[in-house]
């Protein structure tokens, strides 16, 4: 791709000159680490102390207050593969971000591209489909918990009903709708973010691009289609990560929601870490399951990096 | 940063039929995603027990703030709300700050071993807080933070990402006016503040912006480390106590609204300077 399509981008870096005097020279070098300490500080006290303790509280069988067990080597490992709660969970987990990534960046664009062609209102677009990212989840599921998804005179029901249809469905108590109105309501949640990221980029498409397009004779279809989603394609690789990566670190809602049930067919994996770990009070078992889960977001960074360094290569 | 979300792009647009099926569109569904909402508004202004009368009526027998009064005078939302802005605040001005001062000492400084450090920074992107949950929590335990505003506070302040924006921009920076500053004896710190500083100040208020939506509406960590009710947060409070009010669907509307309100009121103040900052630290980020 020769033309960028991702509005962040930073200017070059300024060359340096070659001659300057000494002294300005000993102050770029100078006092690195004071401003690189206090961050610095934090970082390892709370990210990779944990990271590394993890590891170690995993190879043990230590209670919630991480005291009173004993070295017990990869046994939480063992036991996490072979333990159903994993599996089950794993896969609610990857079942959520299949069901709601595919929505969740279509729905982005589509939004976007309603918002950036209308030409008006445009606050208006903005605050109804973007303001709901802004409220806390615990927010969110109280709302669809308490007033939109109980049966018969929640608001779910209450909608079909006024269309004549027959209500009375469990949204969150039947195990075959569940899932599914966890997704709607994240949907509605959270699209205002890859709704604004689709937004910015189609804003950094030169106009003179549908100009020239238009001049020979394209329609509005076409220069969509041509001009429009392949100038998309960028944004669409970072969307679709950013919304794997969320959509995988599912939890809030679903607590909130439906507590993983019913008969556990909606709990994420994040919630069996927090059970076994602070109801089941077992947390180096906790521990061990987050690495499984860790290696999973590990795998899909990974994955990411490489095609997003395999289309930089072909720019 | 040229991340601008322009409201108006000059070119006047021909009302097409194409353009009314994609008005009727976006109508349509502005309707579908305010409904909840309004819903939600609607159900808070009706008299206790009218919530769940079937069949349904947008508005109760009469328009009452009895359900506000009660979730008010319950005690502890006044509370959480502080609790959320004392949190959120110093977790944005700690960030902001930490972030800075080292994506300024990685941009601008050379010293043995900082390549290696900026990697094992960035390297930290790739990791989701929530993996760390349980070792972290035993670490609060150890250093006596549960159920204190740091103990909420400092796991939240070192965002590796927020590191990696800041460094591309002060990349992108060209170095004279630090020269100059330099030349005319003035140190690093001085020219720290009184340039670097105010020069950043868009994507500063980006990073902050950000900061301070993720750390309102942090639910996990807060639900995690805080056990007395006193010192929750709003979203916690109240997922914590919804049982407690007995099934008052109006008193719990009312909190909901309560709760959302304050980020709402920031945005509709603010939605310019937020829809840009969120945009662009969202794609930085990558």
């Amino acid at each position: 791709m020769t033309t960028t399509t991702t509005p962040t981008t930073v200017p070059v870096p300024a060359e340096q000159p070659a001659a300057r005097p000494v002294t300005v020279r000993r102050k770029w070098t100078e006092h690195g680490l004071v401003f690189i300490a206090p961050f610095f500080l934090a970082y390892a006290l709370f990210l990779l102390w944990p990271l590394v303790s993890g590891i170690g509280m995993s190879l043990r069988s230590d209670n919630i207050t991480g005291e009173g067990g004993e070295f017990v080597g990869f046994d939480n490992y063992t036991e996490a593969f072979q333990d159903p709660g994993v599996w089950s969970s794993l896969w609610n987990t990857i079942w959520f971000t299949i069901l709601s990534t595919v929505p969740l960046v279509v729905m982005g664009l589509v939004l976007a591209l309603l918002s950036h062609h209308l030409r008006f209102v445009q606050w208006l677009w903005r605050l109804s489909w973007f303001a709901p990212f802004l409220l806390p989840s615990g927010v969110i599921g109280l709302l669809f918990l308490w007033v939109i998804f109980p049966s018969d005179f929640g608001f779910a029901d209450q909608l079909l009903a006024w269309f004549g249809l027959h209500p009375g469905i469990g949204w969150l108590t039947d195990e075959r709708y569940a899932m599914l109105s966890i997704v709607a309501a994240t949907v509605w949640w959270t699209v205002g973010f890859n709704f604004l990221l689709y937004l910015a980029a189609l804003q950094s498409i030169p106009q003179h691009l549908y100009e020239a397009a238009e001049l020979d004779g394209a329609g509005a279809w076409q220069r969509l289609r041509h001009v429009t989603l392949p100038l998309l394609k960028r944004t669409t690789g970072v969307v679709l990560v950013l919304q794997i990566l969320a959509s995988l670190k599912i939890f809030d809602q679903v607590y909130i929601m439906t507590g993983g049930g019913p008969d556990d067919s909606t709990r994420p994996i994040l919630q069996y870490v927090y059970q076994s770990g602070f109801t089941g009070y077992r947390i180096g078992y906790a521990s061990a399951v987050s690495y499984l889960f860790f290696a999973l977001i590990v795998i899909v960074s990974l994955v990411q990096l490489r095609l997003s360094r395999r289309s930089g290569e072909s720019a | 940063m040229s991340a601008s979300l322009s409201t108006d792009e000059g070119r006047k647009a021909r009302w097409t039929p194409g353009r009314w099926v994609m008005l009727a569109a976006a109508l349509l569904l502005t309707v579908v995603w305010v409904l909840p909402l309004a819903w939600a508004l609607a159900t808070s202004f009706k008299p206790e027990g009218e919530a769940t009368k079937t069949p349904l009526r947008w508005l109760g027998s009469h328009v009452t703030f009895d359900a506000y009064r009660k979730v008010w005078e319950a005690g502890d939302i006044g509370r959480w709300m502080f609790n959320t802005a004392y949190i959120s605040v110093m977790t944005t001005i700690l960030t902001v700050l930490l972030c800075a001062m080292a994506a300024y000492g990685f941009s601008r400084t050379e010293f043995r071993g900082r390549k290696v450090l900026y990697a094992v920074v960035l390297a930290g992107i790739m990791v989701p807080p929530q993996v760390l949950m349980a070792p972290l929590f035993a670490e609060m335990v150890q250093l006596g933070l549960v159920d204190t505003y740091w103990g909420v506070i400092l796991p939240q302040v070192a965002v590796p990402a927020m590191v990696f924006i800041l460094v591309k921009f002060f990349d992108g920076v060209p170095r004279e006016l630090e020269e100059a500053a330099f030349v005319d004896g003035a140190g690093r710190w001085r020219v720290f503040w009184t340039i670097v500083m105010p020069l950043s100040r868009p994507v500063l208020a980006a990073v902050g912006i950000f900061t301070f939506i993720s750390t309102w509406n942090n639910f996990l960590w807060p639900f995690l480390v805080t056990t007395d009710p006193g010192g929750m947060t709003l979203p916690v409070g109240l997922v914590n106590v919804q049982t407690s009010y007995g099934l008052r669907y109006e008193q719990m509307m009312a909190s909901v609204v309560i709760a959302g309100l304050p980020l709402l009121i920031v945005f509709a103040l603010f939605q310019r300077q937020i829809v840009r900052g969120v945009a662009h630290t969202g794609l930085a980020g990558q």
